[in-house]
Formats: C-alpha cells, structure tokens, sequence
C-alpha cells in the first residue's frame, strides 16, 4: 500500500508546490505546538498544586481546636477548647468505619542534642498509626509501636535531616543511641523520611504521646486529632466527618456549625475539588486545542482543495489509463495525511523540546513544576493527526473521484 | 471486435436537450483501422468518449470483445479501459511532473506491477517508438511528434484490444504527423484495432476505411 511509488507522487506534487505546502504545514504544525504546550502547562500547573498535597494520605482528616466564634447556650465567645485524651478516645469510639486515628501534641521546637552536637527541632508526640497517616517512610529501623504507648517508654523516631545534624561522621549510627531532648534522654528506635515538599516537616522528631504527657506537659491536653477514612465512599467519609463534629462540639459544648472551634479540614475533599478543577482545565486546554488544530486541518483541506482543482487534467488522465475512484481518492488522502502527520510531527517535537526546556531551567515553584507532555499525550496527538488528515483529505478527494475524463481532457 | 447498435445519446442542458448521437451502428473488426470524419459538432468525440468507455449511452447496444458495455460501476469502466483500451490525445495528456518513462509505465501501475518491472517494460515501448534516450526528460523538455510518441507507447504498454486516437496529428506539423501515421499503422499491422478521429483527409486517407458523421449519423462509409 504504502510502495515508493506514492510517495514519489506525493513528493512530486509537493515539491511543485513548496511555498503551499509550506504555509498549510506549517498551520498544523502550528496547533500541535500550541496543544502540546497548552498541555504541558497545564500539567506543570497540576503537578505544583499537586505537590502541596504530598505527605499525608489522601484521605486524612485533620482537627484541630480553637476559640468559639459563636455563642452557644449562653457562652460568650472566645472560649478556647481544647482538646484531650478523652476526645481522641471518643472519637475511637463514635467515628464509625475510620482506618487509622492519632492524637498529636505540638511541643515546639525544642533543643536536642547528641554528645558535641546540638540543634532544635520540632517536637511531634503522636500515636504509632501517624506515621500512615502521614505517609512517612521509615528508613531505619521502625516507627513508634503500640508498646512504646502503653510502657510510656522514652524512645524516638527521628526526621532524617536530625539524624544527618546529630549524627556527624565519624559517629553516624544514630540507631539505639540516646539523644538528649529538652533534658531526658530517649533512644533512637528509627529514622524517617517525609516526602513533604516543606524541609521542616523532615527536622521533626516523633516520640510516643503518652511518654510526652507524662515527661514533659504533665497533663492530658492534645492538640490535634487525625483519623484517615480508608476505603469509606465519598458519602461515608462526609458522614465520619459529621459526627467528628458532632461528638467534639458536644462534649466541648459549641455550637456545630462552629468551624473555628474545631476545625476540621477533609483532605479528600480539597483533593476532589481540585481533581475537578483539572479536569476542568484539561478539558478547556482540550477545547482549544483542538480548535486550533482545526482550523489547521481545513487549511490543509482547503489546500488539497485547491491541488485538486489544479490536478483537475491529472485526475482526467490517470481515470482514462485505468485509475479507479478509490485509487484516487486514496492518492489525495495519503498526500493530506503525510502534510498533516509530517508538519504535525515537527510541531509535536518542537513543543515537546520547548517543554523540556522550561522544565530543566525553571525552578519548580509552588503553583508550577515540571511541565510534561506524556506519552499518552504524544501518541494521542498523533492519532489526532492521523485522523485530522484523513478528514482533510476526505473531501478533496472524493471530489477529485468524481471528475469526468471526458471533461477533465477536454482540448481548451 | 466493437459492435454498436443504434446508440444514441442526448446531453441536458437546463431545459433543452441536445440530441447528439441519433442511432449510431457500426461494426469494427479486430485489426481493422479505421478513421472517423465530421464537423465539429457532428457528435464524432461523442462517439470515441462512448467507444473509450469515458461516456455513457441511452440507448442502443455497445459489445466490446463480445462485453457488453452498459451501465458499469466506476471501477469495472476503469478497469476496462486499463485492459482492452489505448488512448492517444490531440493535447498528449502527458503528466507533467513524470518523465517519458513513467508516463508510458503509469497504465501499468494501475495493474500493480512493480516499479521496476514496468519501468523495464516501458522503456522497451520507448525503444519500440525510437526515442529510449528521452525517457528521462519531462514532457516540457519534448517536442510534439515526441510527446505523442509518449502517448503512442503509453496507449500500448498494456497490450489493448482497440487504441482510440482522438486528432493524434492535430498539434503537429505534416511531416511529424505523417511519421506518427506511420507510427500507428505499424501498431496496426501487430493486430491492434485502431479507430482515429480527425478532419483531415489525408490522414484518413492512411487507414481502410472513414467512416463520415454528419449530425448524430453515420452518412458515409469509404474504403480507402
């Protein structure tokens, strides 16, 4: 099908026309160029938006306390609730179907130390199940265990930036040493790594809860209380985090729709949210750009259009020598096809190059990072223009099929 | 070879109808040359367009080779004409892009023979008509009793029953025209049958027999 003989014939007739070809190709080209970077782009947008999302599982729900804004019950406003070990019990209890839950204190940044070395770092008390739902990934050794709760045993799971500060050569075993925190000593059980785009949430050091109320706060205060929604539909992770609410603004007597009392943010919903927003913006960049390769394609059509008229005499002596209908209908959609898909195919380089570049030389930022444009996307694009000659192609030359010899060779 | 009766043929034009071919019968044996005479007007291209299968009839009977030609599909009349016919123009109908050569082998290229196969043969018919070291030139670069020698090797590469010849000599000089003659009535002598329309008489004078059409009718049949 695809013998030398045809492209010849398309190389001749382009070649005739070079200034022609040129300007159609050059249309096409130029919408792929715009659809891959319009892409690109909007991928770029996606993955810096996505990447506030990392370290923490999808579908965390956070709470935390704060001063009532509404008066409930006679209560003024300001009243600051706070949370304790009872809350996070009751949550236990009440949140129906949840996968993992942690009660967190937040201790500041406290001086810590090993042997010469010193340096402050965030205090994090919590439950063994944090580190799922923070998604840390433990690198040496182990995360807290439900032993070290129940012992109140002083034992630490440190961020591996602590460990690289405390830990200097030639001493940089940090596993089963002791560390010095505000004054008690705890051994190293485990070194972490947080994939969080923020590099303070790597200076963290995380220590059993219990041992933390005992050691250091003395009372039962938390501060923040996480639970994740497992495999629970959209439905029931909306109905868990309803009555979340409804068991801490009971217990804390604040009226529920108080949102700065308890403060509950559903990860999960920020996350659809923003799924439909790219999906959105995908569609949109879609739109466009297909629109943009549109109007390249019925340029080409209408340059095929023109061809046909010019080959009109051509068409007349290839039907007399024997060509069938189909013969030439396929002579002129190959051609629209090979101006499309070659244009088409410089187009998809240079904006793939372009990317590339921006990608390499532009430092990631928040709302922006590595622009691409998949593979998925490449092999799409090429279907597309496969597809979008075809269609150029189409009706020149069924056109051009429905010339009559006898008109085509008639003796001007 | 060709048997036609009574054919005729009216072209619609809005509202009046032009009544060109009123009842053509004609019979031409295979090997047979003959010549076609008329005015212009007088339905004689006609005629040749509905012989080459490139036009239709209304009525009557066309049997080509004992085939009878009548309302073919696209594809069959095209197929038809690659096989059985031979075409030679007045204006060549050289494609201008394409070189001697691959002129003369695109009727094989319709059959699907290979490039090289039909380039080969091809240039044996250029050899056949005396001008094998044009075959690289473009039609541009020849000159007309040239072209029509194209043409000439081009109506014959696929070895046809009938080579119709619409006005072969019209745009070449006597001398040229008479070569070309000679050319078609060698051709003829392979048993080719050979029909040629033209208004001049001296080359109607070359083949046996002129067949005269005067208004959509056949009104005189000579044999040279």
């Amino acid at each position: 099908m695809f013998e030398l003989d045809k492209w010849q014939e398309i190389y001749s007739t382009v070649k005739k026309n070079k200034l022609r070809t040129f300007l159609t190709g050059f249309s096409v080209a130029w919408g792929i160029f715009m659809l891959i970077i319009l892409l690109g782009s909007g991928n770029g947008l996606e993955n810096g938006v996505r990447e506030n999302f990392r370290g923490g599982a999808i579908n965390g729900v956070w709470i935390s306390s704060g001063l009532t804004n509404m008066t409930y019950k006679g209560m003024k406003v300001g009243r600051q609730i706070r949370f304790t070990n009872e809350d996070y019990k009751a949550l236990k209890q009440t949140v129906p179907g949840y996968d993992r839950i942690s009660a967190r204190l937040f201790m500041g940044n406290i001086l810590t130390s090993y042997k010469n070395n010193y340096g402050t770092f965030f205090l994090s008390p919590c439950h063994p199940d944090y580190g799922i739902i923070k998604e840390l990934t433990v690198i040496q050794g182990r995360f807290l265990n439900n032993i070290d709760i129940v012992d109140f045993r002083k034992v630490a799971v440190i961020g591996e930036k602590v460990k690289d500060a405390l830990f200097k050569a030639p001493d940089t075993v940090a596993m089963g040493k002791y560390v010095n925190i505000n004054g008690v000593l705890f051994q190293v059980v485990g070194v972490f790594r947080d994939f969080s785009r923020n590099d303070h949430e790597q200076q963290r050091i995380y220590i059993p809860i219990s041992t933390a109320q005992r050691v250091f706060s003395g009372n039962t205060v938390i501060n923040q209380i996480s639970f994740t929604t497992g495999n629970a539909t959209q439905l029931e992770a909306d109905a868990m985090v309803r009555i979340a609410r409804t068991t801490l603004s009971t217990k804390h007597m604040v009226d529920p729709a108080d949102s700065r009392a308890i403060e509950i943010w559903n990860k999960s919903e920020d996350v659809r949210r923003f799924n439909a927003l790219f999906a959105g913006i995908r569609l949109f960049i879609w739109i466009i750009g297909i629109g943009t390769i549109i109007a390249g394609v019925v340029g080409v059509s209408n340059i095929m259009m023109i061809s046909v008229n010019e080959r009109t005499k051509e068409i007349g002596i290839r039907k007399a020598l024997g060509a069938t209908p189909a013969s030439i209908v396929f002579l002129i959609v190959q051609e629209s096809i090979v101006i499309t898909a070659f244009a088409g195919y410089i187009g998809l380089v240079l904006g793939i190059g372009l990317l590339e570049l921006v990608s390499k030389n532009l430092p990631p930022s928040e709302f922006f990072r590595n622009p691409e444009a998949s593979l998925a996307i490449a092999t799409g694009a090429t279907i597309l223009l496969i597809i979008a000659g075809t269609i150029a192609g189409l009706i020149p030359g069924s056109k051009a099929a429905r010339i009559k010899p006898i008109e085509a060779l008639k003796d001007e | 070879m060709i048997r036609i009766r009574n054919i005729h043929k009216s072209y619609t034009t809005g509202q009046n109808s032009l009544h060109v071919l009123k009842g053509i019968d004609l019979n031409v044996e295979q090997g047979d040359m003959i010549s076609v005479m008329g005015a212009s007007g007088s339905g004689k291209s006609t005629l040749l367009n509905i012989l080459g299968i490139l036009d239709t009839y209304d009525q009557g009977e066309y049997l080509l080779n004992g085939l009878k030609i009548n309302k073919l599909s696209e594809k069959k009349a095209a197929q038809l004409r690659n096989k059985m016919l031979g075409f030679v123009f007045q204006s060549f109908n050289l494609i201008s892009f394409k070189n001697a050569m691959e002129n003369v082998a695109m009727p094989l290229y319709y059959q699907n023979v290979k490039r090289k196969k039909r380039n080969l043969i091809a240039m044996e018919y250029l050899d056949r008509m005396g001008i094998r070291d044009w075959a690289h030139h473009l039609p541009s670069e020849l000159s007309g009793g040239q072209k029509q020698r194209v043409a000439i090797a081009r109506a014959m590469i696929t070895n046809p029953k009938v080579i119709l010849a619409d006005e072969p000599t019209g745009a070449l000089d006597s001398v040229t025209s008479l070569e070309v003659m000679d050319q078609l009535q060698e051709i003829n002598k392979e048993g080719i049958t050979m029909i040629i329309v033209t208004h001049e008489h001296d080359i109607a004078a070359r083949t046996r027999k002129t067949i005269r059409i005067t208004d959509g009718m056949i009104t005189d049949i000579v044999n040279n």
